[in-house]
């Protein structure tokens, strides 16, 4: 089983060079750890950057700097800045190369659900729905299991939507799997120790599996 | 040319009345007009709609408004750092219209752009397409999605000039630009104001047109919500 970790660093394999990548809140952002020296990505911030770099040292601290996540950041050398409206449009206009977020439920026919609790968690959807209604590329860090065991890759989402047929790859703490155009989760890898019965009894929807499942190099 | 120039927040918010619809720009507490909100909160305006990316935190940005209950409505992406919002969210105290954020962002541009509707795929198949009309362009399905507009946009710049052209630092620039043409009464408020001709035209982000009072605030805080450093 993998840890969060674990999961950022399996994420990070599927960077491409010269990428352009949103990444979401929680676990996405870790993948940015990972991502190998040799290639050139450039990450995104919805409120306004291009070109996302490590968190300042003490002394470099800009309040007028920060990532989506209110964190304080710093830029890399050919950095962009931009307003809201102008980092949407990079979003909606299918510029954005790859997009990374976690999710609380996915359905076999791709939907995500990750913005609402009704009656316990009102936050709001910042910009999950814009950016899951646009990307080209959609790959989802989660759990496979909520706390009491219950199946998050579901039939159907139980919670209300953030977006329909959109996530195309998930990564678990159980395995790595593809969601196919025409419905259905294909299993693609298993974590280190994980059986693919695990993965079976752990995952509600169709799970497609084809020949010998390959456990994960991470 | 006229005078923009006011002398300080409380002369630029004096008229704000009650039940008006206010935009103010701002991240988080990222580039928020923090001299403003505390010349509202003093002048004690009720029944404000606020248009605001999020709605600050307990105690400050805009969170000061809601604990007065100086806010009637909240129309916002994101109100996940303000428990005292959750808190009259819940107990049917305070109205929220929640939007995608990208969709927020284009409803301002569009208001100040005299664009009354565009067509977004933000929010198909989920409670936001609720009593919208849906097209399909091209094989998807889109939203139609109105314009915003506010009787007052309140933003926060890094520089101005005594025409209003303002310019924004770093992510503090963030939806204050949109929002600065989209009210009928645009204040800026800067942590600089200079003299005519000291910006670069080339620089400019907000052209002065859209703002109609200007002054140097004092004593920014610029609260930081997530202080994360590299050792």
């Amino acid at each position: 089983m993998l840890d969060k970790t674990g999961i950022a660093k399996r994420i990070a394999q599927e960077v491409g060079d010269g990428m352009y990548i949103n990444l979401g809140i929680g676990i996405p952002t870790l993948v940015a750890n990972y991502i190998p020296s040799h290639l050139h990505v450039v990450l995104q911030s919805e409120n306004g950057l291009l070109g996302i770099g490590p968190f300042p040292t003490e002394s470099k601290i800009d309040p007028d700097l920060i990532n989506a996540g209110k964190q304080t950041i710093t830029m890399m050398p050919g950095s962009a800045l931009f307003n809201s409206a102008e980092s949407f449009a990079m979003i909606r206009g299918g510029h954005v190369d790859l997009t990374i977020l976690g999710a609380m439920e996915v359905s076999e026919n791709g939907d995500i659900a990750n913005w609402k609790v009704p009656g316990k968690m009102v936050k709001g959807m910042g910009g999950a729905m814009d950016l899951v209604a646009s990307a080209k590329h959609i790959i989802v860090a989660m759990q496979h299991c909520s706390k009491e065991g219950a199946s998050k890759l579901l039939k159907k989402c139980t919670l209300p939507i953030t977006g329909i047929k959109c996530v195309k790859r998930i990564v678990s703490d159980l395995a790595v799997l593809d969601v196919l155009p025409q419905g259905g989760f294909k299993l693609l890898e298993r974590a280190p120790g994980i059986s693919v019965d695990q993965i079976k009894n752990a995952t509600e929807g169709r799970l497609e599996i084809d020949g010998n499942i390959p456990e994960m190099q991470v | 040319m006229i005078n923009k120039v006011v002398v300080g927040p409380d002369e630029a918010v004096h008229d704000i009345f009650d039940n008006a619809t206010l935009m103010l720009g701002g991240f988080g507490l990222c580039g928020i007009p923090e001299n403003c909100i505390s010349s509202i909160l003093k002048k004690g305006t009720k029944g404000l709609t606020c248009i605001s990316n999020n709605a600050g935190v307990d105690d400050f940005g805009i969170g000061l408004l809601l604990k007065t209950k100086q806010v009637k409505k909240m129309i916002s992406s994101y109100v996940g750092e303000n428990s005292e919002f959750e808190r009259q969210l819940l107990s049917g105290e305070l109205e929220v219209e929640l939007i995608p954020q990208g969709t927020l962002a284009e409803r301002v541009r569009a208001g100040g752009a005299g664009i009354p509707a565009f067509f977004s795929p933000a929010g198909v198949g989920t409670e936001v397409a609720t009593g919208k009309e849906m097209r399909e362009f091209n094989g998807k399905t889109y939203l139609l999605e109105q314009w915003l507009r506010a009787d007052f946009s309140i933003v926060k710049a890094w520089k101005g000039d005594t025409a209003g052209n303002l310019v924004y630092k770093g992510t503090a620039r963030n939806f204050n630009p949109m929002m600065a043409t989209a009210g009928k009464i645009t204040i800026a408020e800067v942590e600089e104001l200079v003299p005519l001709g000291e910006l670069d035209p080339n620089q400019i982000h907000t052209p002065g047109i859209y703002v109609q009072r200007i002054f140097q605030g004092k004593n920014y805080e610029k609260r930081i919500e997530q202080r994360t450093i590299s050792k």
